[in-house]
């Protein structure tokens, strides 16, 4: 097979900042979802926007802003619709809308896009401008960027704040364990089979322009090289003829996940007969780890490509091998549908006879064996932060103030394709119902319990026992509701320079 | 144990008429795509062996392709089928089907070229039933009343686990086991549920299942070596410099298509296109589908195609003189998540038969690369695919996967002994 030409580095200058930072000591930020008034001062503005990007520092910065764009955004920027074709279908048609897509998403009932707060089909922002700053920063600096020439170029839809739960999220588990590692350095063989799972990840599969985990480059638009205005973008590396608006950028989903903290201790204590111990335990089995953020299940013997050793990263070094009958964590378990950790090949066949025998479908007759596989290629980097104020299990489970404000999660992902990685993951592994041969449930805390087909319920939670028959628990409420979100495109440093100059 | 057959109904179209066939077909659904089962027209409800059904239009939308060979355009019929896969014999299925819906079935194929007043609907049907050239059932032999029984039975033994709870929570898997059996026994003693033993295989049916594993088997391994020497010296070459044409369905269209899917968890496919010119290319795919064919019969029979085990139904149909195929499937899950299912489980299967198409990603030695151009196959699977008028399935929101756990939980059942392992097993299935 002729080697496509590898990306030897990637210049992180062009990259924006999110993508390799989660600026975890920025611990104040927002979301700014603006409306572009005036596509002239829109893109003089994108020509100074002060962007992080993704070089390496001494010392981490004390602020941060970074801009994505719907695709209306990029419209009313005045990108020609050629180029705008070049994009992706989903991101084109966005996330709410088609009916289609929010009943595969799970956007129904009370998280259908009707009733968000932002992001329904009449309430598309443009541009989503994301500030972090360190404690103490950000009011000040938010300030500051409201200049004139801002305020000639947006109009502000909705600001979403965020606040910070020290690493856990609304319900009080520690959260962003699990992040795929980016192979900078091209240093995977892209589309080569992955006998054991690897969190190392092809840097195509988080940022356009380079060789995915297929060993392909994703579809982004490429642009004639005579088109003068494009002269300041990268070269297309797999088209070296063309410019590429893509490469270095990405994509972004956003979405104001409203988690309903209360109603979740709330549930569990009832189950367990107000018990606290049992009452964190089941929690524990809902999500997939201990509140500490521990895996449920032993530690992996071999090292994992893409996990550091060393204690730091001993919370993610598993995967479920060591768990087939998900007696440690369940099978429904959040971290588990969220990522079931698995390679190409059920059984791990070492040389060509087994792996054929494998291929052919002759090693995996077990009830549960290779139903699903392949992990690699449904992978998303999250940079999420949560909203309200935090409650521990044994506040939420006592009554609450009349002025209880919502709190939950700003889920931010990034991912070069939205189709196979963000929403396969929510449409075929944490939403089904029908995830790794279970039926009946889908995942315990996004589950939306709408019923499926003729009336058949899907709001129970079952886990496994060592022996004897299996828990059941049923009558899950609805936890998590879907208050808002878009598809963003997070463009380079070069691309977010081009989009200020299509107006010349 | 019973067979299971199909039936393809093919036949022509007047162009004038694909409009009004179209709003007539429309009125048997309840959402879009999806068949009212009391439906006047066709009550698939009232066919008791029926597991799946379909009305499409095979009006082919990438008639141009060929002239990427430099061959002019080549027009070819619209076609209505009508495709249903049920158990037993087609005579005594169509004996059904004619009882509950004649006038139905008139009503609809007097849009067809050839269908008068005075047709004789039986022999219309016959004469317009295509062969298959390849056919894939998920577990042959499973009946629609097996699948009834089985999900009848997981339901009791569900709701009894729950309700006893308590009194079995720490029994071992042993006693978990007999106490099932025991009330299973009880429930089908006073009539509550029913298993009804497999029909004994007809002497006939086994004797040409014999003859087709060797004879087939034999004739496919005899030919395997001119198959190669074809992919050698003619298809290795050909493929270097066949045009790739797999440009993405525009957004509408698109849309058209999706909103026919995704209403339950089983979904419909239905596709089609031209065969690469050339008689290599009729033959290699006419071996391939043959070898398929085979394997379907005899070895993958228990649920899995390969690594794949979401599809229910599926079939591989030549048209006009093996110059197009259509291909059409019952499958798991939304139409993205099963193509990537097979793009990265069985990559080289797709390629061995849809790489015969025109227009699809290049391939290497019949079986690499190919589908592993994800966004480009998929993109060419969009573009072939038709709209399904009209889809019906007997067995709604039930997945193979979960077939298979039924089937396999009555096993465990109909067992007189099992060993700590298997019972460890079986109860991990409740």
């Amino acid at each position: 097979m002729p080697t496509p030409p590898n990306h030897s580095q990637i210049d992180p200058k062009d990259v924006q900042g999110l993508v390799r930072f989660g600026y975890k000591t920025l611990t104040e930020g927002c979301y700014l979802l603006l409306r572009i008034r005036n596509a002239a001062a829109a893109r003089a503005w994108c020509a100074v926007a002060p962007v992080a990007t993704s070089e390496f520092m001494d010392h981490p910065p004390d602020v941060a802003l970074q801009v994505a764009f719907t695709s209306a955004g990029l419209r009313a920027l005045g990108l020609p619709g050629d180029v705008l074709e070049g994009f992706s279908d989903e991101f084109l048609a966005g996330l709410a809308d088609d009916e289609n897509r929010s009943k595969r998403l799970g956007d129904v009932g009370a998280s259908a896009p009707e009733s968000w707060q932002w992001g329904s089909p009449a309430n598309i922002p443009d541009v989503l401008v994301m500030l972090f700053a360190v404690p103490g920063r950000l009011a000040g600096w938010r300030d500051m960027l409201q200049t004139d020439a801002w305020k000639a170029a947006f109009d502000l839809m909705h600001c979403l704040d965020t606040s910070d739960m020290g690493g856990h999220e609304p319900f009080g588990f520690v959260d962003g364990v699990s992040q795929p590692a980016i192979d900078w350095e091209g240093a995977r063989n892209s589309g080569a089979s992955q006998i054991q799972y690897s969190n190392l990840v092809s840097a195509g599969e988080f940022l356009l322009g380079y060789l995915n985990e297929y060993g392909k480059y994703t579809d982004r638009p490429l642009m004639d090289s005579s088109d003068a205005k494009a002269a300041e973008l990268l070269p297309a590396l797999d088209v070296p003829a063309k410019k590429d608006l893509g490469r270095n950028g990405t994509f972004v989903v956003l979405r104001t996940l409203e988690q309903d903290v209360r109603g979740f201790w709330r549930f569990l204590d009832r189950q367990t007969q107000s018990n606290a111990a049992e009452r964190q335990q089941l929690g524990q089995r809902m999500v997939g780890r201990t509140m500490d953020g521990d895996p449920l299940v032993q530690e992996s013997a071999a090292p994992i490509e893409g996990i550091p050793s060393g204690p730091q990263s001993d919370s993610n070094r598993f995967t479920f091998d060591q768990d087939p009958s998900g007696t440690r964590c369940p099978f429904g378990g959040h971290v588990r549908r969220a990522n079931p950790r698995n390679g190409d090949f059920p059984n791990k066949p070492g040389w060509l006879l087994p792996r054929l025998w494998s291929m052919l479908g002759f090693s995996s007759l077990g009830m549960r064996t290779d139903i699903m596989a392949s992990t690699r290629f449904h992978r998303i980097l999250r940079r999420g932060r949560e909203y309200g104020t935090p409650l521990t299990p044994a506040q939420a489970v006592e009554s609450a103030p009349a002025d209880d404000a919502p709190r939950g999660l700003q889920f931010l992902c990034i991912n070069a394709n939205i189709s196979r990685q963000f929403e396969f993951i929510q449409n075929a592994w944490l939403m089904s119902t029908k995830f790794d041969g279970l039926a009946g449930e889908s995942d315990p805390l996004l589950g939306n319990r709408t019923a499926i087909g003729d009336g058949l319920t899907t709001d129970a939670f079952t886990i496994p026992r060592e022996q004897g028959v299996r828990t059941c628990i049923e009558g899950l409420p609805q936890f998590v509701r879907v208050r808002g979100g878009a598809y963003f495109f997070l463009p380079s440093v070069s691309a977010l320079r081009y989009l200020s100059r299509i107006g010349d | 144990m019973t067979s299971q057959s199909s039936l393809m109904v093919a036949a022509r179209v007047n162009r004038g008429s694909i409009g009004p066939l179209r709003a007539l077909l429309a009125t048997m659904n309840r959402a879009p795509g999806q068949a009212d089962p009391d439906n006047p027209l066709v009550p698939f409800g009232k066919l008791a062996n029926l597991h799946f059904s379909r009305f499409v239009v095979l009006d082919d939308q990438t008639l141009n392709d060929i002239t990427l060979y430099g061959l002019p355009r080549k027009e070819y019929p619209v076609y209505l089928a009508f495709l249903c896969d049920f158990d037993g014999g087609v005579a005594s299925f169509l004996n059904d089907l004619l009882d509950c819906a004649s006038p139905g079935l008139r009503q609809i194929f007097s849009l067809c070229e050839d269908f008068t007043a005075s047709t004789d609907l039986r022999r219309w049907i016959r004469r317009h039933n295509l062969p298959i050239a390849t056919s894939y059932v998920n577990w042959p032999g499973r009946t629609m009343k097996q699948v009834r029984e089985e999900a009848l039975l997981h339901q009791a033994i569900a709701a009894y686990l729950n309700a006893n709870s308590n009194q079995l929570a720490g029994q071992p898997d042993h006693q978990v086991w007999a106490q099932v059996r025991q009330f299973v026994a009880g429930e089908t003693g006073a009539g509550r549920l029913t298993l009804t033993p497999p029909a004994p295989t007809r002497p006939l049916t086994a004797l040409g299942n014999l003859f087709h594993l060797v004879g087939a088997g034999l004739l496919i391994v005899l030919l395997g070596p001119l198959v190669l020497l074809l992919v050698i010296f003619i298809i290795r070459r050909e493929e270097t410099t066949a045009p790739v044409y797999a440009p993405r369905l525009d957004l509408e269209a698109q849309q058209k298509l999706s909103v026919l899917e995704d209403h339950e968890f089983t979904n419909q496919f239905s596709a089609m296109g031209s065969l690469k010119p050339g008689l290599a290319r009729r033959w290699v795919i006419s071996y391939i589908l043959w070898l398929i064919e085979w394997t379907a019969r005899h070895l993958y029979t228990k649920g899995r195609l390969a690594r794949v085990r979401t599809i229910h139904f599926a079939r591989w149909v030549f048209l006009d003189n093996k110059r197009r195929i259509l291909f059409a499937s019952n499958y798991d899950g939304s139409l993205d998540s099963y193509m990537d299912d097979f793009i990265n489980k069985v990559g080289f299967g797709l390629n061995v038969v849809f790489s015969n198409g025109v227009g699809y990603p290049r391939t290497r030695w019949l079986l690499a690369d190919g589908a592993s151009d994800e966004q480009k196959f998929k993109y060419f699977l969009r573009r072939h695919e038709l709209p399904t008028d009209v889809w019906y399935n007997a067995r709604p929101s039930t997945t193979a996967v979960e077939l298979e756990r039924n089937s396999r939980i009555r096993r465990g059942l109909e067992a007189t002994g099992l060993s700590k392992a298997e019972a460890r097993e079986w109860v991990q299935l409740l």
